[in-house]
């Protein structure tokens, strides 16, 4: 192979750009503090080298002004570059709302990564240019970094909570990502692609692969596999509340309090169903932990979402749009690899 | 003032008072139990020096082809614990700072000698255990022992490493606690806190750190101990803990303790400084304040190594302008060291190259620590090769540079002998470049993107990489030369002179190498730290006229 010397990250993301400005920006201050004092070192040093005939050292007036200039002029540069920072960083750790949601989950060593659309990639995610993209991701074991150099955003990842990531890929191509949380033997190994694609060869993509319906669809054939459904009642009336349109609602809970009902209250319920209970019920459900894969608490999570009003009973919403003949279980399906 | 050859009517000093195993074991010498320290401490340096070697050796290409992934694993780690916790923390406090506290502040040893010894004690056990631990087959956590990994998922030797460290922790907060009461308590009559050498400051502030930060990793090492031993519930979230709970508790210890390696680094390059440019530090009570609030507010910046870890982002604002208040006080000690030249009379011997390599990487370390501090700069350099270059400007570049320059400048103090300038000299410039080209090209890989901890790397990083192992192989050989010519000057060196560099502080007014008792006669002192006016030549001779006037 030809050796080559990069100095520089390729600019794939919205925000590539703003980060690489103000990296630029301290290189240039690095460079001139550097420069400055290692040159102000080193004519001193010649200029007032000791001689035999020397003069002794002269001992300056210490003034005031001198020190509190340079305590002063760091301080504002220091200050500016924070205000800077901390713009960049909202903007990189906020998504905007119209994002489009991803799961990835780490293990030991590889990212598994889920679309809502059904398709499933190892170590290898597909996304839209120019649409924002949310990761939604977890760990089933250590805490992962998921790092895409070319984006200039990572996030750790980790056991037992969601975090997130977001982008927007603005160029197509393949872009490395690492794990950049060192997470055992195969740390180094647990790397991959970001393929960014136009809009329509990823629809193509989406639609493309194994059919084994939509992550919801999974969720729901899982939620009757593991019997949920005798006790979380369509009507309201079993052990457990209903959980139509639940989401995002705040709910009373035993004791007082209240809790908004997001991915991470619902993963909590699922794995320690006794930690926060809803007001009027039984600490009664059995913990799922063990008996639930991470991908499937993903899938449980996205059918909870995705039910809407009952409408004419049994069905709800979800299963109306469902394809024929296709929910797998939840480990048989492809991998959805190109 | 003695020219003679290797035989000269030896007077009695510390190194030739007693002799036999026995005498050094059992010694309550400060000077000696710095020796035992330096000794100690080399052995650590030169075996994670070999793990550096190791670890460069595999990056030369980008398949992991030399060790295995767990071997590399452990190369890193034990790499780490090594330099961090058995050679860079007690670097220079427990050797030059042990040495010297007591001659500079005008004492015959430490507050509590005994306490001095069993800190010694405690330390090689706890290195031994370290040492165990590697021996026995490793461990592969990296230095910082993150969770759940190290307590629920790592098959090596976890719990014997942390021992060790938890166990060498002591021997930290023993001698900070020596320091500060020796400092308190021992200051020669007329030595007035402004009357100080800055090297105590910066040790009294590096001690509080020792004294106050120490004890939070203990805390943090017995829990995580229990955790995997005992499979008690704290970091694993599988068992109801919190990871990233480690991660705070680690970082509020070891952020701090990062100025243990640095403020002890400050400290000799203001003697250094003073001692070569024959002046007074400029804005010496900045610098002094400076050093305390180094120590102070080093305290409140931990989160800033979380940035990308999840916390909140309102902690992360906190955290980061935090970071960039502390940034200013090393500012100011560099603007400060800089300006000491001007008009001095500055000599070019040994020391003062390594103070001005110091000065420059510290600048450059310090400069970068500005991008990681940047929240939404760090979120993509945090965990790639930008931060490793980043540290070790600060810890090779930085503190290293002050141990090697401090070495030499009180080498003839310690052994009354004096180094090979010349070779010395050459091997200055050696590390210099060794060093640079070994890390700098470390910035370019990091914001390129290459993840530290990467046994295999893409294809694309390998020139950069070469480039970084042929900067190591030159730097292994600038520290290797001193340790070399060191023994060396032992038995062929020059002998030297009490006073070689014809500098103020009460450690020069001894002999070289001092009495067992430090001074014949507590000195008294009338000037302050650095007073090259009234002193124009450094010490006075006969010294006692110092002392008395």
């Amino acid at each position: 192979m030809r050796p080559s010397l990069p100095l520089f990250p390729e600019q794939a993301s919205s925000f590539a750009a703003d980060v690489d400005a103000l990296y630029f920006f301290l290189v240039a201050l690095t460079a001139f503090f550097s420069v400055l004092i290692g040159g102000l070192v080193v004519f001193f040093a010649i200029k007032y080298r000791r001689r035999k005939d020397s003069a002794p050292a002269v001992i300056e007036h210490e003034g005031m002004a001198l020190e509190m200039t340079w305590s002063i002029i760091p301080l504002i540069v220091s200050l500016f570059i924070f205000v800077w920072g901390a713009s960049l960083y909202f903007k990189i750790s906020r998504p905007p709302g119209d994002a489009a949601e991803i799961y990835a989950v780490g293990k030991q060593w590889m990212w598994k990564i889920q679309h809502m659309e059904g398709r499933r990639e190892i170590n290898e995610l597909h996304v839209p240019v120019g649409r924002a993209v949310k990761l939604k991701m977890t760990s089933e074991d250590v805490i992962h970094s998921f790092f895409v150099p070319a984006f200039r955003t990572k996030a750790d990842v980790l056991p037992g909570r969601y975090t997130t990531i977001w982008f927007k890929a603005e160029k197509a191509g393949a872009y490395h990502l690492f794990c950049a949380e060192y997470c055992g033997t195969k740390h180094s190994g647990m790397i991959g692609y970001v393929h960014a694609m136009e809009p329509n060869d990823y629809q193509n993509w989406l639609v493309g692969g194994t059919a084994e319906g939509t992550l919801a669809q999974r969720g729901e054939k899982l939620f009757q596999d593991l019997a949920c459904t005798n006790c979380h009642k369509e009507e309201g009336t079993g052990r457990g509340p209903a959980l139509a349109l639940i989401f995002g609602t705040e709910i009373p809970l035993e004791g007082g309090a209240k809790v908004l009902v997001d991915e991470e209250y619902i993963r909590e319920s699922i794995v320690n169903p006794t930690a926060r209970v809803a007001f009027g019920y039984q600490p009664v459900m059995p913990t799922f932990q063990g008996l639930v894969t991470e991908e499937g608490l993903l899938s449980l999570i996205e059918y909870v979402k995705s039910i809407g009003p009952k409408k004419g009973p049994p069905k709800p919403p979800a299963e109306a749009n469902r394809k024929t003949g296709e929910a797998r279980s939840k480990t048989g399906g492809a991998k959805g690899k190109q | 003032m003695i020219t003679a050859p290797v035989t000269v009517p030896e007077r009695e000093h510390y190194l030739n008072a007693s002799y036999g195993l026995k005498s050094w074991l059992l010694t309550k010498d400060h000077k000696r139990i710095a020796l035992l320290y330096l000794a100690t401490i080399t052995f650590f340096f030169f075996l994670g020096g070999l793990f550096a070697v190791m670890i460069r050796l595999e990056l030369l290409t980008p398949q992991g082809d030399m060790v295995q992934s767990e071997t590399y694993n452990k190369l890193f780690t034990m790499h780490g614990v090594n330099m961090v916790f058995f050679f860079l923390l007690p670097a220079i406090p427990a050797t030059l700072g042990n040495f010297l506290v007591p001659l500079m502040i005008g004492a015959r040893d430490l507050a509590f000698p005994k306490l001095n010894l069993a800190s010694w004690y405690i330390f090689t056990i706890g290195g031994l255990f370290t040492l165990y631990a590697l021996l026995s087959g490793g461990v592969d956590t990296g230095w910082t022992f993150y969770t759940p990994y190290s307590t629920t998922y790592s098959n090596s030797f976890v719990i014997a490493t942390a021992l060790g460290i938890f166990i060498a922790g002591f021997s930290s907060i023993l001698t900070g606690l020596n320091f500060i009461v020796t400092i308190h308590r021992m200051r020669a009559p007329g030595l007035t806190w402004f009357r100080l050498p800055l090297f105590i400051w910066s040790h009294y502030a590096a001690s509080l750190i020792m004294v106050l930060g120490t004890p939070v990793i203990a805390v943090t090492i017995v829990l995580l101990a229990a955790e995997r031993a005992f499979h008690i519930g704290i970091f694993d979230p599988a068992i109801g803990g919190d990871p990233v709970l480690f991660q705070h508790l680690f970082w509020f210890y070891s952020h701090p303790a990062v100025y243990i390696m640095i403020l002890p680094a400050m400290a000799v390059i203001s003697e250094l400084v003073a001692a070569s440019a024959r002046k007074r530090v400029y804005g010496y009570e900045f610098v002094a304040y400076a050093s305390v609030a180094i120590a102070v507010f080093g305290f409140l910046v931990w989160g800033h190594h979380m940035f990308v870890s999840g916390q909140s982002v309102y902690a992360g604002l906190v955290f980061s302008v935090l970071s960039y208040l502390v940034a200013v006080p090393s500012a100011v000690k560099v603007f400060n060291w800089t300006a000491t030249l001007h008009k001095g009379s500055i000599a070019l011997e040994t020391p003062m190259l390594y103070t001005f390599g110091f000065i420059g990487l510290f600048t450059i370390g310090g400069m970068t620590g500005l991008f990681v501090a940047a929240l939404g700069l760090d979120v993509h350099v945090h965990d790639t090769y930008f931060v490793v270059a980043h540290f070790h400007y600060i810890m090779v570049g930085g503190t290293i540079m002050a141990y090697l320059g401090g070495l030499h400048f009180w080498w003839p103090k310690i052994t009354g002998r004096m180094y090979p300038e010349i070779l010395a000299k050459l091997s200055a410039l050696v590390v210099f470049i060794g060093f640079n080209l070994t890390f700098f090209p470390q910035f370019i890989l990091g914001y390129l993107g290459m993840p530290r901890r990467y046994h295999a790397y893409p294809d694309e990083f390998q020139v950069l990489n070469v480039m970084s192992t042929a900067g190591a192989s030159i730097l292994a050989v600038g520290y290797l030369l001193p340790m070399c010519y060191f023994i060396w000057s032992l038995r062929y060196g020059k002998i030297a002179p009490d006073n070689p560099w014809g500098a103020v502080g009460l450690e020069w007014q001894t002999l070289s190498p001092p009495p067992v008792e430090n001074f014949d006669e507590i000195p008294i002192v009338t000037h302050e730290a650095y007073d090259y006016v009234s002193l124009p030549n450094g010490s006075v001779t006969p010294k006692k006229e110092a002392n008395v006037r």
